[in-house]
């Protein structure tokens, strides 16, 4: 590391090539398909709507405390990260590279909304296609490590592909869900989902939750750095899916749907689940909230 | 058609198939083997709970029945809509399910989906999308979005869609489109059974979407782009 005082910034504002400027060693990240290649959507032309040069995510290698890992960083402002025909296959051809060449592991910073409404049909399978890549990476050895800290949280497909990685790191403006608070109220009225009600949007699908939850492996504040931090721990954090470790998955998900059961909001589920202070988790830190978490009785 | 229908139609009266609300789950009798049946009927919403009850059958199948067959029915209409859902993280019941049908695909489990009367996005990214095969029959209907609602959100009217989507399936939900991008891989027509033999003897264990999108002409780049990143 050089001597210069380490600034405080913030991944949420960061592009998706800052963040990778950030996260990596120096100068180490190697773009492939970069947006100079103009690797397209062809479908946004067809409707008429702006098209991105690099579809809205970039891919390549790159190191990690020198370590050789590959990367891919969705960016947030194309059209919320969604995934449309060609930015699925980018994702899909980096892990189906990693199953080749092997690297350290697979580093995702993901930020989407989840299928890329445009182009549905084809985002739809494109995204399914990223998840089997992904999880054949992970049989492989190679762990999967995803980063969720943009403003536009990660959604729909995109969320469940997250939850098929070995670690997910998220800060405490960070989300991880299905589907959007917009979308739960447009279906069943205001009274079901207050989009609006930002406090309630952030217990029910932000990181503070998710990490109290064991959604998430790491929480972390909105800081490049500390993010990269979080990605360097977990570079070995890697361990394969089997019968067994399902079968545990099972219970906990069974045993979770029982504590949820009448549980109005996630103070309720934090308390049933054994939270200390679970009223007052909203107004902590995330330094607070990893204390939280390793007093909690498993 | 209705899931009594196919079960008929596939096992005649050899199978214990049943539907307990939305879910359904059972076994059935095939060519001579036994074959593991879950899925969802109802058009059901695919929630936390139900994904996990799914769930709980592939596990099932691979501690008590090594390389069954397992057999998706799918009807869904997308995942379920709740805020209590996702409190309680949708998205990892469903990457769950996901993982389950994987891991069977890997220890020689066969996994078949067949969507047999409507499929959505979510209620079925973690089940037939990640089978073996995702095929289909062809009164079914496959979507994201319906035209008016896809017109909504690219602010483009339903006129111009419908005549974009007669040349690029992209734009228009149904099977016959889903069957040219390579997501499904194939529709049963009339011959159930002829079907599901097919299916259980020739889908690749291998994930050939975007390569059946490319043969087919409905996905063109998919294919080529995984292969320029693998060649850059």
């Amino acid at each position: 590391m050089n001597d210069t005082p380490l600034r405080r910034v913030s991944f949420a504002e960061c592009s998706a090539r800052e963040r990778i400027g950030g996260l990596f060693d120096a100068d180490s990240f190697h773009e492939w398909l970069p947006p100079s290649q103009r690797v397209m959507s062809p479908h946004l032309a067809q409707l008429g709507v702006p098209a991105a040069f690099d579809d809205g995510v970039a891919i390549g290698a790159a190191c990690l405390a020198g370590r050789r890992v590959f990367v891919a960083a969705q960016e947030g402002e194309f059209m919320g990260g969604g995934v449309g025909e060609v930015h699925g296959a980018k994702l899909v051809g980096l892990f189906k590279r990693a199953l080749r060449d092997r690297p350290d592991a697979v580093v995702l910073l993901a930020e989407s909304g989840g299928v890329r409404l445009h182009e549905a049909n084809a985002g739809l399978i494109a995204v399914s296609e990223v998840m089997r890549a992904l999880l054949d990476t992970r049989a492989a050895g190679i762990p999967v490590v995803v980063l969720i800290g943009g403003a536009n949280g990660c959604f729909g497909g995109m969320g469940i592909v997250a939850r098929c990685a070995d670690h997910l790191i998220i800060s405490d403006i960070g989300r991880l869900a299905m589907s959007g608070p917009e979308v739960i109220e447009a279906s069943h009225g205001v009274e079901e989902f207050d989009s609006r009600d930002r406090a309630l949007v952030w217990r029910t699908t932000g990181g503070k939750h998710r990490y109290l939850m064991g959604d998430c492996d790491q929480l972390v504040d909105d800081d490049v750095l500390a993010f990269r931090a979080a990605a360097v721990r977990a570079l070995d954090a890697g361990h394969l899916l089997t019968l067994q470790s399902l079968q545990k998955e099972q219970a906990l998900l069974a045993q979770r749907l029982r504590d949820g059961d009448g549980a109005e909001d996630a103070v309720d589920l934090w308390r049933h689940v054994g939270i200390a202070h679970a009223c007052s988790v909203p107004n902590m830190n995330a330094e607070q909230v990893r204390e939280l978490r390793q007093e909690t009785p498993t | 058609m209705n899931w009594t229908d196919v079960a008929t139609q596939l096992f005649g009266s050899a199978h214990d198939i049943h539907a307990d609300g939305d879910f359904l789950s059972g076994s059935a009798s095939f060519d001579g083997r036994t074959i593991a049946v879950v899925g969802s009927t109802n058009h059901a919403p695919i929630g936390y709970a139900l994904a996990l009850r799914q769930a709980k059958v592939v596990l099932n199948t691979m501690a008590r029945h090594p390389g069954r067959a397992i057999f998706l029915l799918i009807d869904t209409q997308g995942q379920q809509l709740r805020r209590h859902d996702e409190l309680l993280g949708i998205n990892r019941a469903m990457a769950h399910l996901g993982c389950c049908i994987d891991l069977a695909r890997r220890r020689g489990h066969r996994v078949i989906g067949l969507v047999y009367d409507q499929a959505l996005s979510g209620g079925f990214i973690t089940s037939g999308l990640i089978a073996d095969a995702c095929d289909a029959l062809p009164e079914a209907e496959i979507r994201v979005m319906r035209i008016p609602a896809m017109a909504r959100v690219t602010k483009l009217s339903e006129d111009v869609l419908t005549a974009l989507s007669a040349s690029n399936p992209v734009f228009a939900p149904g099977v016959q489109n889903y069957l040219r991008m390579g997501g499904v891989r194939a529709l049963w027509q009339g011959d159930l059974p002829a079907g599901l033999r097919d299916a259980l003897a020739h889908a690749s264990t291998e994930d050939r979407r975007a390569l059946d999108g490319r043969e087919r002409g409905g996905r063109l780049l998919a294919a080529s782009v995984v292969e320029k990143v693998l060649a850059a």
